[in-house]
């Protein structure tokens, strides 16, 4: 796109100036509506899989369910508690969602379609999204009462444990495709299983490290069964309590971004992004962001899925999963990927 | 143009945020200042090349040491009275660490100006590899020339949370916790007794 904004006449580093503003804008806006749409069908499953109908009034089949919902938040009076820090208490919600939109700056929707192709890519990512606990940490402290402050603290063991995990994961996956860049990893995984299957879920190494990022992911997002942050029988609504009208919306629009780009994790790390999913010539025809968009929507319905079927964790049990069993079990693994890559690819 | 705009707005930032460190009032806004202030720091290396740094910085410093820091903070009840009382006390060690602060700063830039740096050999074998990314030269450099050095500074680590942990590790007793083991290897025989009593008749269990 630089070159194109070069070709009207503009110097490089204005045209990529642009160029980056409009690559912004190019994945940020779908991104939102994408956000409305997925929480429309988050919804939709839900009430199916507890035979409901959920929102079917708004629109054709309840589809601008979403949109009505936004207009009604953004109507709403914002309600700022007397005793809360009025600063950090609105700077929360903001940072919770701008984080939730900057990782997908590295995201490769197709070959070479990235607004940042860094050879740290994946470094990048985990480096972002360390970031997300400080909107809840800040929210839960701000507000100045007592379950948002519970919340907060929980959401930040709870944070820190799972990354730890999905770090050493990471890992698994770096050391098999020899880069930090997405665009890489998505290209090594052409024909990794049996020369026909694009996708290192197809690997028994690997294989094992995909179930725990999926269970990894769920913690890392706080959705179902790990919600503690904001369950509602003992916390009232966590962290978002004291928040009203758009403040509230950022949270909820912000997380929802947070479960997409998980979701997209899963299928670039483990299922081949943007390539199909067998290497077969044929498949190619179909452009590469329609099999990303395709495997982002499979694995949105697995988290609905999970969230309509699985009981939540109690918090003992959250922190025994994470640091007694992820933790061994990816340090594990490691050393076993480590070991026979040493054995098989660099070995003599 | 525009890195040298980066440049000036990262490094005014760093400064600004790490004044306000030391200005808050709120030993919570200090914190989230300092983090402000590793943001703009990861920033000014990203603009150096450093990229691999840059993220270190974030994941670490950002993401772990801070997160840390805030959660010790905001769990304090801190006394603002109290603080200020102990300024007085407290000035004159501040004075000192300060000075010895100010005498290195102003002993490395003098060193720095002197000439050249000589890091690491003189043929230039620790020098980044030229055409290779941030990430592929450390590792060349750590897991070669200073395997020993890094080595040991793991197992430094490893000792120290091995410390740390058993010096506050306490058993603790009348604790009933949950052992999933167990309760994974009972079974319906263990807990219940299938009987078909007569009628009127009790069960004897």
């Amino acid at each position: 796109m630089t070159s194109y904004f070069q070709s009207l006449g503009l110097t490089y580093e204005w045209s990529w100036f642009i160029a980056t503003i409009a690559g912004i804008l190019l994945i940020a806006l779908p991104l939102m509506l994408a956000v409305a749409m997925i929480i429309y069908v988050d919804r939709k499953i839900w009430a199916a899989m507890a035979l409901r109908k959920g929102p079917n009034v708004v629109g054709p089949f309840g589809l601008l369910q979403s949109f009505a919902d936004g207009l009604k938040v953004f109507l709403q009076e914002t309600i700022i508690p007397s005793a809360s820090n009025k600063g950090l208490f609105l700077i929360a919600p903001i940072i919770t969602f701008t984080v939730a939109l900057m990782a997908w700056a590295v995201i490769p929707f197709n070959s070479g379609a990235v607004l940042a192709d860094i050879n740290v890519g994946l470094l990048y990512i985990l480096a972002v999204s360390s970031l997300g606990v400080y909107g809840v940490v800040i929210s839960g402290w701000a507000s100045n009462s007592k379950y948002p402050f519970f919340s907060a603290m929980r959401a930040a063991a709870q944070m820190i444990s799972y990354e730890v995990s999905i770090g050493f994961i990471l890992i698994c996956v770096v050391l098999w495709s020899g880069t930090f860049n997405l665009n890489g990893i998505v290209e090594a995984q052409q024909g990794h299983g049996l020369g026909i299957v694009n996708g290192y879920f197809f690997n028994l190494l690997l294989f094992p490290m995909w179930v725990m990022f999926l269970i990894s992911s769920l913690a890392e997002t706080a959705r179902a069964p790990f919600d503690l942050t904001e369950a509602e029988s003992e916390l009232v609504a966590g962290y978002q309590t004291e928040y009203s009208s758009m403040a509230f919306a950022l949270f909820w629009l912000g997380e929802y971004a947070n479960v997409l780009l998980m979701c997209t994790l899963n299928a670039v790390l483990f299922f081949g992004g943007w390539l199909p999913p067998l290497d077969i010539p044929v498949l190619y025809l179909i452009p590469g962001w329609l099999w990303l968009f395709a495997k982002i929507f499979f694995f949105f319905f697995v988290f609905s899925w999970v969230k309509a079927t699985v009981p939540r964790y109690r918090y003992d049990q959250l922190m025994r999963l994470g640091w007694k069993i992820f933790l061994p079990m990816s340090l594990l693994f490691v050393v076993l990927v480590s070991g026979w890559l040493m054995v098989t690819r660099y070995g003599a | 143009m525009i890195q040298v705009l980066a440049f000036y707005l990262f490094a005014a930032l760093t400064i600004a945020s790490a004044t306000l460190v030391i200005m808050a009032r709120n030993p919570v806004h200090s914190v989230l200042w300092l983090i402000v202030a590793f943001f703009n720091a990861a920033g000014l290396m990203v603009l150096v090349g450093a990229e691999f740094i840059a993220m270190l910085l974030v994941i670490v410093y950002v993401g772990a040491v801070a997160v840390l820091f805030l959660f010790v903070v905001m769990m304090l009840d801190i006394d603002f009275a109290e603080l200020r009382a102990g300024f007085v006390k407290n000035f004159p060690l501040g004075m000192l660490i300060a000075v010895v602060l100010a005498a290195e700063l102003v002993l490395g830039i003098g060193a720095y100006r002197a000439g050249s740096l000589e890091l690491g050999t003189p043929d230039g074998s620790a020098a980044p590899l030229l055409g290779k990314s941030n990430i592929e030269s450390i590792g060349a450099l750590l897991y070669t020339k200073y395997l020993f050095l890094f080595e040991s500074a793991g197992i430094i680590l490893l000792v120290a949370m091995i410390g740390a942990i058993v010096l506050t590790h306490r058993e603790r007793k009348g604790t009933r916790p949950q052992i999933i083991s167990k309760q994974v290897r009972r079974r319906p025989e263990d807990a219940t007794v299938n009987v078909k009593p007569e009628v009127g008749q009790g069960v004897q269990l």
